[in-house]
């Protein structure tokens, strides 16, 4: 060797690089290019001391980055100049713990193709053990209990290595090396199978749990977070029993395939979904519902689309596997109560619901739904974001000037801390009316602020007085409270997920959120970046009759909007005949006024329509009638009703002239799907008109498109085309839910970060 | 206007309408306060104001209203309602006629009650600057019982339980202002209390702690004591008493009954073990035939009120921090 270029390097790599196998990568990486050192974690992340010829160092550098082990995330490697030793060899050494933490913890991760070839491989001592996993794969987020990321502050500490899963731990060139989870059938958790009444089952687990998904059971079944409620998915009786017990009307369940061809058995999967169907993070993604698919019509009722996932962990494979046909896989709950996730709840709460018990002795420390996604133009469109994707942080190209917390909304909450460049995103908390997802969401909060050492000095909250996570963030003493007005949070989300600072133009339809001027807010335009806003545009606000009772009963926006276009002179419609009896009192509490708030939104927008239409006049889950609405539409039409430009406010009268158009169309008999169509092709269009008149006066040729309404791809995609085709350029969501449970992510955004990169 | 001056007018009317009304030898002086001499030394006293529109609805009126519920305050608190005082603030032009309806229905509330009305007040303010006529009434009591209420005697494990069915005052009088088209065979539960309380505390020694749940509803006063009491209250769904057509109007109306206000009910938290004693007690008394053991006190988590739906869910119910706002987004 020359010794003139030897030099010696110390290099810290930041980002997710514990738990993850990135200590036997530089070992391996090290021997490869032949450099003497050392590697170890802190608290910090891994750091590492390397010895060589210095373009060997250089390559060294570069392939820590490039050839990174599949679960870690690198966020940033720094490295510093030594004076050489000239120690020989390359060693692992021990930890250093302390202050000051900021390595990552990874999300759950589906099981890697080494330890599938392991599970199905008879010669294996891991051969059929449903809890296998190394360094690639397995559980993390739901199990750590505490930092730093460590077996003993797993869920996995009750259980010591025996000898030979203690020597692969140790041994710096296997893949199990410093796998916190590993173990195997000697040492590790061990399946059960229980009745419902807490009875064992004889014989093998597995195969009893098998034969009663068979007979159509309802099996609970606990895996990564939490539990679930599994039937076949092709029996329209055991569906419809699950449906009964669990008080689940109509909102679609999702579907577990065992494999990729499976799946294509029940959905078109499209080339760009592939990846994102079989990748590490295993979500739901919805696709496109096979015309033929063995799925009993009451599994997702009036849905176009299918939720499908693949198996995630060695359970759902070796399950899945035996059993030859999808199963229904749906939160283990009452209703929208939390996921169950403790065995004493489960044994509680899933009794009445389940037949049976399939289920484990290891402990899951946090509960963590299963991610939902869609596909849109090659890209994740983030639903649900929680099981497989958190505690991944969402990384920013700024720093946030002081430690945030943003505490959300009150439906399908998500909170979320931010320190430094990094956002760290909460699993699905839920609706905080539930006491015990309140509870999940304090002690989320609490969990999370551990975990990554993060003591807000900032908490953000809505506007609206009466979510809990406002009242939470009101009780907090001794910090700064900011108010975040919900339709920014949602812009400063969109922006966030698109690493950009803004200004920009933002359309932010959704439901119902807390306006700046004590109004419910929903059809904006808005001017904004991530310190502020400007209202620029929206819809006209029309009368909620009945606030809440209006949501349930989306035939009341439909009198509300026809009260508001034809007063007394009603046409006749069969909306109207449907609730003729209670017709003039609702009438005459929008008019009065009473419990009757006034609203912009879009949501109410497209539920007046879906009621106008016979869709929907009742709905039993959030967004019933406006997804009825969109799978309604006829694809074949391509018009849009014409929206003319009125008064200075763009998009003022969009609502009440969209209605108009659909009730002409209806009342000359129309079709329909026709209808639904030129509905949302004519919003679309006049959101693009919308934007160009607020181009014409602000300049800005960027439009960030949020809020919950535009989970409707139908909508999103003739919004984006249309903005394209007039030369603005379109911001949509894709690590970052869009929809109301992501509007608290927009928080963390707010105060605005002090300065760009 | 020339009413409120203080002069000729004044006493035409407070002789003509109020003494008329309320006839007692300690009003009839017409002295600047009355001198009482219950000769005891446990007082409860108390004011309220009462603004309700309409003034006249079905059931009852701003009169008895403004009498019974400065009872029932008394009540509540454990004490015999004895006097009340009365003041008036009146609208310019507002019909002589209506306030003698409303002081006649004051003198049969008060009637009613055992209470007599031994002084009052009254003003007349310009036309516009008020909704035509409030009352405000204050009341003193006598505490006889040797009982102690009050939320420090809140403990786990007591039941807590409402007088009768809930909501009808204020459904009542939010039908009764005639903007909607509804009609609901309803009455206000205006009531005097204090008979109903006296039934109780006889039959339950182990009463804690008394409320009447007017503004803001039963929801409302179980916040309040659980956070004054630092205890969850647990509230049954199912055994809530509401009647169909209160059930039906807030159904229509958007609105949870928990949070609407009540004229003639109140809550009760009672030892556990005498909560089959008190309400059978309150079920013998004709204000308190429907009354229901609907919840119970828990340790944890504290300050809390959940109600246990009909899923078997768990919701918060908590104060109201303005009017009711949908909060779904
Ligand atoms: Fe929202
Ligand atoms: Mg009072
Ligand atoms: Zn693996
Ligand atoms: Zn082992």
């Amino acid at each position: 060797m020359d010794q003139v270029s030897v030099a010696r390097l110390h290099v810290r790599v930041e980002g997710i690089v514990q738990g993850v196998g990135f200590r036997p990568f530089v070992h391996a990486l090290a021997a490869e290019h032949r450099l003497a050192g050392f590697v170890g974690n802190d608290t910090g992340g891994v750091f590492v001391e390397i010895e060589g010829a210095g373009p060997r160092l250089a390559a060294f550098v570069a392939d820590l980055r490039r050839r990174a082990p599949a679960l870690a995330q690198v966020e940033r490697v720094t490295t510093e100049p030594v004076v050489p030793t000239g120690q020989p060899g390359f060693v692992i050494v021990t930890s250093v713990t302390g202050a000051g933490r900021t390595a990552l913890i990874s999300p759950d991760t589906a099981t890697c193709p080494d330890c599938l070839a392991e599970l199905s491989d008879p010669a294996d001592r891991r051969h059929g053990y449903p809890f296998t996993n190394c360094t690639n794969c397995g559980p993390r987020f739901t199990i750590v209990t505490d930092v730093p990321y460590d077996r003993r502050a797993t869920t996995m500490a009750a259980f010591p290595l025996c000898p030979d899963c203690a020597a692969e731990y140790a041994d710096p060139t296997n893949r199990r090396f410093h796998a916190e989870p590993v173990c195997c059938p000697a040492c590790g958790p061990t399946l059960r199978l229980v009745t419902a009444g807490g009875d064992p089952v004889p014989g093998p687990p597995l195969d009893g749990a098998v034969r009663w998904l068979r007979d159509g059971r309802v099996v609970a079944l606990k895996g990564l977070g939490g539990y679930h409620l599994a039937v076949r998915a092709d029996d329209e009786q055991a569906v419809a029993t699950l449906r009964a017990r669990k008080h689940r009307e109509e909102k679609p369940f999702a579907v577990m395939a065992a494999d990729l061809p499976a799946a294509r058995a029940l959905v078109d999967v499209a080339p760009a979904a592939v990846p994102v169907l079989t990748g590490a993070r295993r979500p739901v993604v919805l696709l496109p519902r096979r015309p033929d698919a063995p799925v009993a019509a009451s599994v997702a009722p009036d849905n176009r689309d299918l939720g499908v996932m693949l198996p995630y962990t060695p359970l759902h494979q070796l399950l899945l596997g035996r059993l030859g046909m999808p199963i229904v896989l749906t939160s283990g709950n009452v209703s929208d109560e939390p996921i169950v996730h403790r065995d004493d709840d489960a044994r509680a709460r899933l009794a009445g619901i389940a037949d049976g018990f399939l289920t484990h002795d290891r402990r899951i420390h946090v509960r963590a739904d299963d991610s939902v996604v869609r596909v849109f133009r090659g890209r994740e469109l983030p639903v649900r974001r929680s099981r497989g994707y958190v505690p991944a942080p969402v990384t920013v190209p700024w720093r946030f000037d002081r430690p945030v917390l943003a505490c959300g909304a009150e439906l399908k909450n998500t909170f979320c801390l931010a320190k430094g460049r990094r956002a760290f995103l909460s699993h699905h908390i839920g609706d905080l009316e539930n006491y015990e997802t309140l509870r999940a969401f304090t002690d989320g909060i609490e969990h999370f602020g551990r975990l990554f050492d993060i003591r807000p000095q900032v908490v953000a909250h809505d506007l609206h007085p009466e979510y809990l996570s406002t009242k939470y963030a009101l009780r907090r003493e001794g910090i700064e409270l900011v108010g975040v007005q919900h339709h920014h949070a949602h812009i400063a989300a969109c922006l966030a997920d698109n690493g950009e600072p803004g200004p920009v133009l933002g359309v932010a339809f959704d439901g119902l959120g807390y306006g700046s001027d004590g109004t419910l807010w929903g059809g904006e335009l808005l001017v904004a970046d991530l310190a502020g806003f400007q209202r620029v545009g929206h819809l006209d606000a029309v009368p909620l009759p009945g606030g809440p009772a209006a949501i349930r009963e989306p035939w009341r926006m439909a009198a509300a909007y026809l009260d508001a276009l034809y007063g007394d002179a009603l046409p006749d419609l069969p909306v109207l005949r449907r609730h003729e009896r209670r017709w003039p009192a609702v009438v005459a509490l929008a008019r009065s006024g009473l419990n009757s708030p006034r609203t912009s939104s879009v949501g109410r927008l497209f539920d007046a329509v879906s009621a106008l239409l016979d869709l929907r006049d009742h709905v039993s889950y959030e967004g019933q009638a406006a997804i009825a609405l969109e799978q309604r539409a006829d694809r074949d039409e391509r018009g849009g009703y014409r929206v003319e430009a009125s008064g200075p406010v763009p998009l003022a009268d969009v609502g009440r002239q969209l209605v108009g158009h659909v009730v002409d169309d209806l009342l000359a008999g129309v079709d329909p799907g026709r209808i639904a169509a030129r509905f949302h092709y004519g919003l679309a269009d006049a959101v693009v008109r919308a934007a160009a008149a607020a181009r014409d006066s602000t300049g800005l040729t960027s439009v960030a498109l949020s809020g919950g309404v535009f989970q409707n791809v139908l909508l999103l995609d003739r919004v984006v085309s249309g903005l394209e085709a007039t030369g603005f350029r379109p911001l949509v969501h894709s690590r970052v839910p869009r929809t109301t449970p992501a509007s608290p992510s927009a928080r963390p955004w707010w105060p605005p970060p002090a300065t760009p990169p | 206007l020339a009413h409120g001056a203080g002069g000729k007018a004044t006493r035409t009317l407070v002789e003509g309408i109020f003494v008329e009304a309320f006839r007692n030898p300690t009003l009839e002086t017409l002295d600047d306060a009355a001198v009482l001499c219950p000769g005891v030394d446990r007082l409860a006293f108390t004011t309220d104001s009462y603004v309700v529109s309409p003034l006249f609805f079905p059931g009852g009126d701003i009169g008895d209203l403004a009498v019974n519920g400065t009872v029932n305050d008394l009540a509540v608190s454990g004490a015999r309602p004895l006097y009340l005082a009365a003041g008036f603030i009146l609208e310019e032009g507002f019909p002589v006629a209506d306030l003698q309806r409303i002081t006649a229905s004051m003198a049969a509330a008060a009637r009613r009650a055992g209470v007599q009305v031994v002084t009052g007040d009254t003003k007349v303010v310009q036309r516009g600057k008020a909704d035509g006529c409030y009352v405000n009434t204050a009341g003193v009591g006598l505490l006889e019982r040797p009982v102690t209420l009050g939320a420090g005697h809140v403990r786990p494990g007591d039941a807590i339980i409402v007088s009768g069915p809930i909501g009808d005052h204020g459904v009542t009088v939010m039908l009764a202002r005639g903007e909607l088209d509804i009609e609901a065979d309803l009455v206000s539960d205006t009531a005097p209390l204090h008979g109903l309380v006296a039934a109780l505390l006889d039959a339950a020694p182990g009463v804690r702690l008394m409320r009447d749940a007017t503004r803001g509803g039963v929801a409302t006063v179980l916040n309040e004591i659980a956070q004054a009491a630092e205890v969850a209250v647990v509230v049954d769904e199912a055994m809530v008493p509401v009647r169909p057509a209160v059930t039906g109007a807030c159904e229509l109306l958007g609105i949870d009954p928990l949070y609407v206000a009540c004229e003639g009910r109140f809550v009760a938290v009672v030892d556990g073990a005498q909560a089959e004693a008190a309400v059978t007690a309150l079920r013998r008394h004709p204000l308190g035939q429907d009354a229901s053991v609907i919840g119970h006190v828990a340790a944890d988590p504290t300050g809390i009120v959940l109600l246990r739906t009909a899923f078997g869910g768990t919701r918060v119910v908590d104060l109201l921090v303005g009017d009711p706002l949908p909060r779904i987004c």
